[in-house]
């Protein structure tokens, strides 16, 4: 207990002289999923909030900015705990980050009653986007249904009468499906709930392969959307049946899948191809970085970035907790996505697209717009938020 | 003779150097302002008495459960489905916990107990498995995304639990309660006969004791001190969530109890402090600290027989 | 579901199985000769997927990086042996469940540190490529089958070489009694390292295979390691013959429950609590199988040990 007593007293020392140096200054928590087989989404939002910070010479809004990232390992518990150090301990003027809406939802409460900023970069689960709404947090990503639902728009807009929808079984899975059928109309044929984590997809493939849909929607983030991909075009279904999709192709996947991803379809508020100054500007000085195409998590990292930047300049620093909140709701700042504002509920309502994976002359794989769905869409649960 | 007789007497030294170390924390946190210590601590303790519960039947009945982690989940369940229901009173949060924790210990032991060794391992994390399952498909209570509880629990209409103070010395009251208890039946007859089965459960059978009994009780014991741990976990967190009792979680208890030595309950709680101390501190260190707790793992494999408390006391065990 | 669907459902579920028998074999094989529980098994098995792309990236052969990858697989094996588990092989259980889960953590993190957290891929070599069309609109990929066929060879590799040959003898006999086969006089050191740098391989050799349909990430090999524990606690510890049968059985059962478990469901249940109780029912399974065959059968169904 002594040798651990004398860690944990040097550990304190370790994050008191950080205070110290940088009393003036300003200090973002930046939570992201960093471990485990989830970690490249972690690592591309991370990085492009990164690159946002860096492209503000250090200085968001001006005040010396120092980032101090944790991994919350998927962990709710642990991410809570670790939550609490960067509240307390390291006095961190904001939050932001959290790829994972099972994160979100344990650390959401004590940064909302600490009554410190959170700027979401990733994760929107329901009841932040409803009736657990707070004017202290804000997104710069989607609330978590939306993607499902440009996908269901975009099913019934292609006249799909018939459609096989699978998702993972967990709640961000039924929610995606939910979020499908909000917006198509067509039958459902069958909906499949797969293990979380599966490795093996030939029963579900088979089964999809003998209901003879129009088209098959799912939701298959990181791994498990390798493997599907991989899978369904090597059964050589994906001449055959159409693959809607969200969060399973994109550039954190793209690197595995490559051309077996190609033409696949997921619905998504941004792609690198989204002709405006500030995405082209943002694309090529994160390739330039990194060396490897960002995806949308790193593009709502480096908008969350950006929103904080332009709001502290325009409330004039951090003091004045009010005037900033009021500065994030205009959202001052030109996002990579175009057209950006904030709902009642600090959600953004904003523009989504149908795109699909390709591959560029360059030999590097993408995501490219296939057409607009939404409009300046806002998400299903803004009128629950009580906010005005 | 020297030498055994000094570290003898740092052996039962080290119980004591422990509670009162978690005893004046707060009074130190207080003295160098650092609220955060006294919140970690909390979640070290907590998983310290799943720790010493789950040392009471792997130390000393040598039953090396992997699903343990089950219990501090469907403790923590009971505690947030009740309170999203409108039951926030701990004279029903905790009989039900009780209640809960040990039905089911008591049906998957009676079970898993007629298998041993490595099989025995495999059917706890089996049943573990079923209850993580269980968790994950409770849409109603959140399924993966988990279940905030918008409070804490209440004794007698009070919501002193709500003070971190007050919070702080509950769960380290409930160690030592749970210490001494566990403590109290290993230097019973009870924890004799249960040693004694680890041993040669033949000699046990030839004095007409059946062992299997005095096993299946330690094992509903030991399910429902987790549960309490998961109880007080729900309340620290004010979230549920079933990551409280995947297998990973299961495994990192077994680490705990092994890392800090085996057949003690000072080692239990030495050995959830020095694994969630190191996990926080080497963290703040670098991103890639595993590079660096994976081989202080093996080392103390290797080099510290006896585990963290046999690196302090030179081998010597005391119960 | 159709005939057609039962059919197609059940040779996928055999080639599930058999992908869990080529990880699960070593898997036993260290346990059973050894009485060594190696959690670094499921590392292996992704070091081995890793070093293949990684060869793949530089020759652009899939079969030489097979071979690289391989010989890879085997270094770091005997490294391993070397510096870490031979001094584990007298002690404890639990302590070599501690030090191997280091050996997780250390490893895990150097493959991230090395090759990122992306997924990556190996490509299916041009010889695997082609597909059989086994179903109106459904085609069987031949990398699948080139799958099966590989696990069968290597099951029947694995039968010749403890049944025939006098390596599988010192093994069987090493199994049943160590101290007295080293008091004959083998160097029971040296017959450990063989054994461990084989099983090495076939963990090298899982992770090569998997690699072509399978995300190459890191943290791949954990759960599969979990699903190897099931495989070879089932089939009764250190029997290979039991290993071989209890993978095919889970990968039956899995895939089987999978694809019915939530139709069954939705006979006695409304459908929205189907599509809760389902796809639960057909998670747990494998678990429930487990439990079930250890309930009436303590030691597996195989027992290798007596007593």
């Amino acid at each position: 207990m002594k040798r651990a007593l004398k860690v944990a007293v040097a550990a304190a020392a370790l994050g008191m002289s950080g205070l110290a140096a940088q009393a003036e200054g300003l200090k973002v928590g930046f939570m992201a999923t960093l471990s485990g087989p989830p970690a490249a989404l972690g690592e591309h939002m991370r990085d492009g909030f990164l690159l946002g910070v860096k492209e503000a010479g250090g200085k968001l809004g001006g005040l010396d900015t120092e980032v101090l990232i944790v991994d919350d390992e998927l962990k709710p518990d642990a991410a809570l705990t670790k939550v609490q150090g960067l509240l307390e301990r390291d006095k961190v003027d904001i939050m932001a980050g959290v790829v994972f809406s099972n994160v979100m939802m344990s650390v959401y409460k004590p940064i909302i009653q600490s009554e410190t900023i959170m700027v979401s970069a990733n994760a929107g689960p329901s009841p932040i986007a409803g009736k657990a709404c707070s004017p202290y947090f804000f997104s710069t990503s989607w609330q978590n249904d939306q993607n499902h639902e440009v996908m269901g728009k975009y099913a019934q807009d292609q006249g799909y009468k018939r459609v096989v929808v699978m998702a993972p079984n967990y709640q961000a899975g039924k929610d995606s499906i939910s979020g499908f059928k909000r917006y198509y109309g067509g039958e459902v044929v069958d909906e499949i709930y797969t293990k979380l984590g599966q490795l093996d997809f030939s029963a579900e493939i088979a089964r999809i392969a003998d209901a003879k849909p129009d088209a098959i929607f799912t939701f298959m983030p990181g791994g498990m959307g390798v493997n599907l991909v991989k899978q369904f075009s090597q059964a050589g279904l994906s001449d055959k049946v159409p693959f809607l999709s969200a969060f399973t192709v994109d550039e954190t996947t793209l690197p595995a899948t490559q051309d077996t991803a190609v033409g696949l379809k997921s619905g998504s508020q941004w792609s690198s191809t989204l002709d405006n100054p500030a995405n082209k500007a943002f694309v090529a000085a994160f390739e330039k970085e990194y060396g490897y195409a960002p995806s949308l998590y790193a593009s709502q990292g480096y908008d969350a970035a950006r929103l904080i930047d332009g709001a502290l300049k325009k409330a004039g620093g951090k003091d004045d907790k009010q005037a900033l909140i009021a500065a994030l709701r205009e959202a001052p700042f030109e996002s990579v996505r175009g057209d950006f504002k904030f709902n009642t509920n600090h959600f953004p309502v904003q523009d989504f697209y149908v795109v699909e994976g390709a591959k560029r002359d360059d030999g590097k794989y993408i995501v490219k717009v296939v057409e607009k769905v939404f409009d300046d869409q806002g998400d299903a649960y803004a009128a629950e938020c009580t906010l005005k | 003779m020297e030498n055994a007789t000094a570290s003898l007497f740092r052996a039962r030294l080290v119980p004591g150097l422990i509670l009162a170390a978690f005893g004046l924390l707060p009074v130190l946190a207080g003295l160098i302002d650092d609220t955060f210590i006294v919140f970690f601590a909390i979640r070290v303790m907590i998983f310290a008495i799943a720790a010493v519960s789950l040392a009471l039947i792997l130390g000393f009945g040598a039953m090396v459960s992997f699903g343990h982690a089950a219990y501090i989940g469907l403790g923590a369940y009971t505690v947030g489905i009740l309170a999203e229901n409108g039951v926030w009173e701990f004279y029903v949060s905790l009989p039900a916990t009780l209640v809960v924790c040990g039905l089911f210990a008591l049906v998957t032991g009676a079970i898993s107990l007629k298998t041993r060794g490595v099989y025995f391992i495999m059917i706890t994390l089996a049943f573990g498995q079923m209850a993580y399952y269980t968790a994950t498909s409770l849409s109603a209570y959140g399924g993966d995304d988990g279940l905030t509880m918008w409070g804490r629990t209440e004794i007698f209409g009070s919501s002193m639990l709500s003070d971190r103070m007050t919070f702080y010395y509950v769960v380290f009251a409930v160690l030592v309660a749970v210490w001494w208890l566990c403590r109290t039946m290993v230097n019973s007859r009870f924890g004799r006969v249960l040693q004694g089965a680890r041993q040669s459960e033949m000699r046990l059978q030839a004095i007409g004791i059946d062992p299997y009994a005095y096993r299946l009780a330690a094992y509903v014991i030991a399910g429902m001190i987790a549960g309490v741990a998961g109880a007080l976990l729900a309340n620290a967190a004010e979230f549920v969530s079933p990551a409280y009792m995947s297998w990973h979680r299961s495994g990192e208890l077994i680490f705990m109890v092994v890392l800090g030595g085996l057949g003690s309950f000072s080692g239990a709680i030495l050995g959830a402090s020095g694994y969630l101390v190191l996990e926080e501190v080497l963290s703040h260190v670098t991103e890639n600290w595993r590079l660096i707790f994976g081989p202080f793992l093996i080392l103390v494999v290797l080099y510290g027989r006896g585990g963290l408390l046999g690196l302090i006391t030179g081998g010597k065990r005391d119960g | 579901m159709s005939a057609t669907l039962l059919a197609v459902q059940t040779l996928n579920g055999l080639q599930l199985g058999i992908l869990l028998f080529l990880i699960a074999a070593g898997l036993t094989l260290v346990f059973g000769v050894m009485d060594f529980i190696n959690l670094a098994h499921g590392v292996q098995y992704m070091l081995g997927a890793y070093l293949a792309v990684a060869a793949y990236g530089v020759t652009g052969s899939f079969w030489t990086a097979m071979l690289l990858a391989l010989a890879g697989s085997l270094v770091v094996g005997l490294a391993l042996e070397l510096v870490v588990f031979r001094h584990l092989y007298d002690r404890d259980h639990l302590d070599q469940v501690l030090a191997t889960f280091g050996v997780i953590l250390f490893l895990g993190e150097a493959v991230k540190v090395i090759w990122g957290s992306s997924p990556l891929s190996l490509p299916v070599p041009d010889l695997l490529s082609g597909s059989i069309p086994i179903s109106d609109g459904l085609l069987y990929p031949v990398y699948r089958i080139a799958l099966i066929v590989a696990g069968l060879l290597i099951a029947a590799l694995l039968y010749v070489l403890v049944t025939h040959t006098r390596v599988g003898m010192l093994v069987r006999a090493g199994a049943t009694n160590a101290p007295m086969v080293s008091a004959l006089g083998v160097n029971i050191r040296r017959l450990f390292m063989v054994v461990f740098g084989f099983g090495a391989m076939l963990a090298g050799f899982a992770g090569i295979m998997a690699a072509p349909i399978l995300a190459v990430e890191p943290g791949m090999g954990d759960n599969l390691l979990i699903l190897a524990f099931v495989v070879i606690v089932i089939g009764g510890i250190g029997s290979i013959r039991g290993a071989f049968l209890a993978a095919l059985i889970i990968g039956l059962v899995d895939t089987i429950g999978r694809s019915a478990a939530t139709d069954i469901a939705r006979l006695v249940l409304p459908p929205a609590a189907a599509n809760d109780v389902g796809p639960a029912i057909a998670s747990m399974l494998i678990y429930i199988l487990m439990a079930a065959v250890l309930f009436f059968r303590p030691s597996g169904l195989f027992p290798a040990r007596a007593g």
